[in-house]
């Protein structure tokens, strides 16, 4: 069976240098096709240069003729090690919803800082983002060191600006590689004007990050999709987010508080299946005949989920219009959709400098962080985003769009059933 | 879980998310092997009883093993097909020699907006992946279309944590993608896995074979000895060309295929 391939995420401020790196990446572990090069080097006398990496993954005329990344990107390539999806984040401020929609699929983070121009705007947002959606496997980057003489003290200094930061959001990075994108120091392959560099290539520290695991061990937590009738029978689907379920086991519904017992397992053109683990997209039938509806938890007797209208959360406001305390919003977490109301905004937080703009909020604005307290219509099945990431994170949902990210911190009158 | 496991129940619960907001949908069947692997995982997900039509975009220059294909199975797998054809523009004579982004415009674009109207759908099962072509890989898993079919690629709604944009105003469709994230050698070892049967044309014959298909006019097969599965899955691993090196649309003009997709091309 093939490997698992691990997803990574290119972050940082704009211009610092990500889609550069994944093309450097790429071109020196020999994974591009000649078309593709062609492709590029074509594109690139056009706007009359020699070949742009960042081509490679800019692929939208706008990107290209304007230097920027727009919209995130994932491309493929392996090391004799393993295979990679890299996902490039945009790193200018319009499009930080981009970077989140790329972030949020990753399960490690390299962080690029320009070692010529420091931690910047987007370094410390882009930063913070990836200890909210906890990504805590970070690499720290710093980039262009050509413009630097390859400076090991200039180096230091902003290794020693990205820490102090990074220590404020409980990031502790696994390697901090002095490179340069552009002409190939220590990413593929180490640099000799590098010598003081003891530490892995950006190729070797990839190497060393880890799958995430599956949320297999922890109690069952099965969100019902919808369910179907096929054959006379009523399947109820969805996906298994932790634990396991078993042939013949006794389950809870969530949130009637409803018992009943699996009958089967379903999968089609599968028979006698005895169980299903987290992540599988199943179907099961049950020994009563309960109603099951979209949104319902099943779980485990006596190891169930939260039961709460009421809970603490840090929420990432990004959407242009201002978001005002007490207005009625969609809440979306797993399959379960509901409406809230946020009742109260306890800090308003500027999520680059990480600086409380204001206590007691009434309003979140565009990119801000509010630490807040959610009530909900009805009691919904939650955990803390620290106990089951699955069941603690949720998404706002405004109008037509997804207008918020959020994750439960705290969880206040919340019941267990006996 | 290995990666291919992991990918195909993402997929299934991609479908499903899909089918429970939209239940007037339908999936663009290429009868190509990414398509048709799409399909395969849309049987998966219902049990075998597809809730909804599956749409050919008939150009009328398909190959002819496209269409052969496209008989036996839509019968063997009991699918409600629906062949949709630009009458007006074929009468009219339209061909690639007329030029190829008009051709494609008319023959698949126009189409399927004629369809779209004719049909009502409110949303379109679709079987592209990131790895095949730069602009793809900008692509959301749920990714809205305009009334006049634009992808607003500027400004794509945001996808976090497997919760997607799954409402939309009444004169926007949603493309869904659930095999985005595959490249194309999964999507082969996924084939070889399951058994999924695929048109001939991928398999080599006398030193060549396609690597992707479409229009019979438009498609060019690349050297290959390839002519099993397991052949065309080692051929990939080694292999340098990109897939697409034979579609003569990505190759017209740099940015031809962002133009054709901008205006609602697959």
């Amino acid at each position: 069976m093939e490997k698992e391939s691990l997803k990574f995420v290119i972050v940082g401020h704009v211009d610092h240098g990500k889609s550069t790196l994944i093309g450097r990446l790429l071109f020196d572990t020999d994974s591009l096709p000649p078309d593709k090069i062609e492709e590029v080097e074509k594109a690139s006398k056009g706007v009359g240069r020699k070949l742009e990496f960042a081509f490679l993954m800019d692929h939208l005329q706008e990107e290209r003729e304007q230097g920027v990344t727009i919209d995130t990107t994932q491309t493929f390539f392996k090391s004799p090690k393993r295979e990679y999806v890299i996902i490039d984040a945009p790193g200018h401020i319009e499009f930080v919803k981009n970077m989140i929609t790329g972030a949020s699929q990753a399960e490690a983070g390299l962080l690029i800082v320009d070692v010529n121009q420091g931690v910047a705007e987007q370094t410390k947002r882009h930063a913070y983002i990836l200890a909210m959606l906890g990504l805590y496997q970070v690499v720290v980057i710093l980039n262009k060191m050509d413009l630097v003489n390859f400076s090991e003290k200039r180096f230091r200094r902003v290794k020693q600006e990205v820490e102090k930061f990074l220590r404020t959001i409980d990031i502790t990075p696994y390697f901090y590689i002095p490179i340069s994108a552009t002409k190939g120091d220590n990413v593929a392959g180490k640099s000799k004007n590098i010598p003081w560099h003891k530490g892995p290539t950006v190729l070797e520290s990839l190497d060393s990050l880890k799958n995430r695991l599956p949320a297999e061990n922890k109690p069952l937590i099965f969100p019902v999709q919808d369910v179907y009738r096929i054959n006379g029978k009523r399947i109820t689907v969805g996906r298994i987010e932790a634990g396991s379920i078993r042939q013949g086991q006794e389950i809870k519904i969530l949130p009637s508080g409803q018992m009943t017992r699996v009958k089967s397992i379903e999968k089609f053109c599968e028979e006698n299946i005895d169980r299903g683990d987290s992540g599988e997209s199943i179907g099961i039938t049950t020994q009563e005949p309960v109603f099951l509806d979209r949104g319902d938890v099943l779980c485990e007797p006596g190891k169930e989920p939260f039961l709460t209208d009421t809970f603490g959360a840090n929420l990432f406001w990004m959407l242009k219009e201002d978001f005002g305390k007490k207005e009625r919003i969609t809440l979306r977490c797993t399959t379960q959709e509901i409406s809230c109301r946020v009742t109260e905004i306890k800090k308003r937080i500027n999520s680059s400098s990480l600086q409380v703009i204001e206590k007691d909020a009434g309003i979140l604005r565009n990119l801000e962080v509010g630490e807040v307290m959610i009530k909900t219509k009805r009691p919904i099945a939650v955990k803390t985003f620290n106990d089951l990431a699955e069941l603690g994170r949720f998404v706002l949902v405004k109008g037509n769009n997804i207008c918020a990210g959020g994750i439960i911190t705290t969880i206040i009158s919340g019941r267990r059933f006996p | 879980m290995d990666h291919i496991t992991k990918l195909e129940n993402q997929t299934i619960f991609i479908i499903r998310e899909a089918y429970r907001q939209f239940k007037n949908v339908a999936m663009l069947w290429s009868i190509g092997k990414d398509s048709t692997t799409a399909l395969w995982l849309i049987r998966k997900a219902f049990y075998g009883k597809i809730p909804f039509p599956i749409m050919h975009l008939d150009t009328g220059y398909k190959f002819k093993e496209i269409y052969e294909f496209r008989g036996k199975y839509a019968k063997e797998w009991n699918l409600n097909l629906i062949v949709a054809k630009n009458k007006e523009a074929m009468n009219k004579g339209m061909s690639p020699e007329k030029g190829r982004f008009k051709c494609c415009t008319e023959l698949k674009t126009n189409n399927l907006k004629k369809a779209i109207a004719k049909y009502g759908f409110r949303a379109l099962y679709l079987a592209i992946r990131r790895d095949e072509h730069g602009i793809r890989a900008k692509e959301r898993i749920f990714s809205p279309r305009d009334e006049d079919f634009e992808w607003d690629y500027k400004n794509q709604p945001p996808e976090l944590w497997d919760q997607y944009k799954t409402k939309a105003k009444d004169e926007e469709h949603l493309r869904i993608h659930p095999l985005l994230g595959w490249t194309e050698l999964n999507v082969w070892q996924y084939i070889k896995r399951e058994n999924i049967p695929i048109v001939s044309l991928y398999f080599a014959k006398n030193g060549k074979r396609y690597r992707s298909i479409g229009c019979e006019t438009c498609c060019n097969p690349v050297d290959s000895d390839a002519d099993t599965i397991d052949k065309i899955v080692e051929e990939l691993k080694i292999s340098k060309v990109s897939e697409r090196s034979g579609r003569a649309q990505d190759k017209e003009s740099a940015y031809m295929m962002q133009k054709l997709r901008a205006l609602g091309y697959m």
